[in-house]
């Protein structure tokens, strides 16, 4: 990809080592809990949290692990501003609930930090978990609300303009990090 | 009126004939996530927080009008429910002078039931709030052929090619005249089956096959519609006797059985049991008439989502701008 637009931040084999630096962390973090939910936001989040718990699983075997997904669409605090998503995608939690559990948002960029506080509000229509942490696998700054990731993947700086791409397998076909547009050099 | 760009829908909910098969699907794969919130411990998303609806149902209808309000709650929307009768409809007042009264308080959507053809259309251009049409007259019963074809979907997984027979009493419903295009604009066959005199004397012309007897359309048909026989519109005598009606035309076992597979039965109620459908039909393995009262509500809550956010430039914004 030659596209002078698109600059490569981090490669598959790169993304592969911070997942599993960053499955270490949950589990140092979640010292204590004999389980842990992982929930990944709607749709990249999905995936890297589902990454997240099989790598966790393999070396933790004794440690229970449940996964979920999260559709914030309607929970979010601009839909009158900029109309309606279409497509609004699935929200499923574990079946045992997430009350007084370790739950952790999985989702690939942090920005402004509304997507984690409309997260955080509709989780709470869910129940009361014990703990949530925050984990993103890029943080680019820009946050709009005070909100902070306990476990990232990368720091990448971005200016207003650019865009930060995670790509995962399942939607694009690969696995990697790119920053579009606004170049920061 | 020309459609919207896309799959948006424009200000109201008027019916489904004018609607584009990509914006009936938005509909239905709009209507998927919001099953869900149903299911909650907490049936509720703020989505439309501070909207204000006001279910205007100038005709009786109980199960229409608690999905629509079931749907506008569980959407965190404020809603104010108003009948005609015990009203000042009952006073003399017109359609839109309630209407703008109703407006000069401040609201955002109406919902309407009304009996005349065209009432809610007629609403629809003379006030600036989102209207959704919750049947007028003989014309259109949007959300009722949405939740129709949603629940047809959920079990074939499909739409087009599929054979559906919408028996009874065609001529009084809305109900049919929905189902109608929107099956149509999907890619299904549809048929009609019912006395002549309950049959609209141009559903040939409409390219819809008529099947004279039940026997027949059962032997064709991978779904039935069975419509009720609406007895409060029967006063002209259209059929000779209910039990004859329920003899002739009625959805029996015993028919089903002789067709020797599965057949889906839909039915949008309330039902006259023993007249156009049999109680071992209706509570039978293939009966999903319940099931189409849960889509209903999912379906009240993807169209009333998708009108709030409102003009379809602002939607295509939504697109582009994506800052996560």
């Amino acid at each position: 990809m030659a596209d002078p637009q698109r600059k490569t931040m981090m490669t598959a084999a790169t993304v592969e080592q911070t997942l599993a630096r960053m499955a270490g962390e949950i589990v140092e973090q979640a010292a204590g809990a004999e389980s842990l939910v992982l929930v990944g936001i709607h749709r990249r989040g999905v995936h890297l949290a589902t990454w997240l718990a099989g790598s966790i699983q393999g070396s933790h075997p004794d440690l229970g692990i449940a996964t979920g997904t999260l559709d914030i669409t309607l929970y979010r605090d601009d839909l009158m501003t900029v109309g309606p998503r279409p497509v609004v995608g699935p929200t499923r939690l574990p079946t045992g609930g997430i009350d007084g559990r370790l739950v952790v948002i999985v989702d690939d960029v942090l920005y402004t930090g509304r997507t984690v506080r409309a997260a955080l509000d509709e989780l709470a229509d869910f129940g009361r978990p014990r703990r949530t942490l925050l984990c993103v696998l890029v943080d680019r700054g820009g946050r709009e609300l005070p909100i902070q990731p306990d476990i990232v993947g990368e720091m990448i700086p971005a200016p207003p303009g650019g865009r930060v791409e995670v790509l995962v397998p399942e939607i694009d076909g690969n696995l990697g990090v790119v920053l579009v547009g606004g170049s920061a050099d | 009126m020309a459609h919207p760009a896309g799959p948006y829908l424009g200000k109201d909910l008027l019916g489904l004939e004018e609607l584009s098969a990509e914006q009936i699907t938005a509909i239905l794969d709009t209507a998927e996530p919001f099953k869900e919130i149903s299911e909650r411990p907490i049936k509720k998303v703020p989505v439309l927080r501070g909207k204000t609806i006001v279910n205007a149902f100038f005709e009786n209808s109980t199960r229409t009008r608690i999905s629509f309000e079931f749907a506008e709650k569980r959407l965190s929307a404020d809603t104010v429910n108003f009948s005609a009768s015990g009203s000042s409809v009952s006073k003399g007042e017109t359609l839109v002078d309630t209407a703008k009264n109703l407006e000069a308080m401040r609201i955002d959507m109406v919902v309407i039931r009304h009996g005349a053809s065209g009432s809610a259309r007629f609403l629809a251009e003379r006030i600036d709030s989102n209207v959704v049409n919750a049947g007028d007259g003989r014309h259109e019963h949007p959300t009722q052929g949405l939740l129709d074809l949603l629940t047809i979907r959920d079990h074939f997984r499909r739409i087009a090619g599929l054979k559906v027979c919408i028996t009874g009493d065609i001529l009084h419903s809305r109900v049919a005249r929905s189902n109608l295009w929107g099956l149509r604009k999907l890619g299904a066959e549809v048929a009609v089956c019912g006395p002549r005199t309950l049959l609209p004397r141009d559903v040939e012309e409409m390219g819809v096959t008529v099947f004279r007897r039940i026997e027949d359309a059962i032997e064709w048909a991978d779904v039935l519609n069975v419509l009720r026989l609406q007895l409060e519109r029967m006063q002209g005598g259209f059929v000779p006797s209910l039990r004859e009606y329920n003899r002739v035309f009625g959805v029996t076992r015993a028919r089903l059985d002789r067709a020797g597979r599965d057949i889906l039965i839909l039915h949008p109620g309330p039902m006259n049991r023993g007249v156009e459908i049999d109680s071992d039909v209706a509570d039978g393995p293939h009966s999903v008439i319940l099931q189409q009262v849960t889509n209903g509500v999912a379906i009240r809550m993807a169209v009333l989502y998708l009108l709030a956010g409102g003009a379809p430039e602002r939607a295509e914004a939504a697109k582009t701008g994506g800052g996560e």
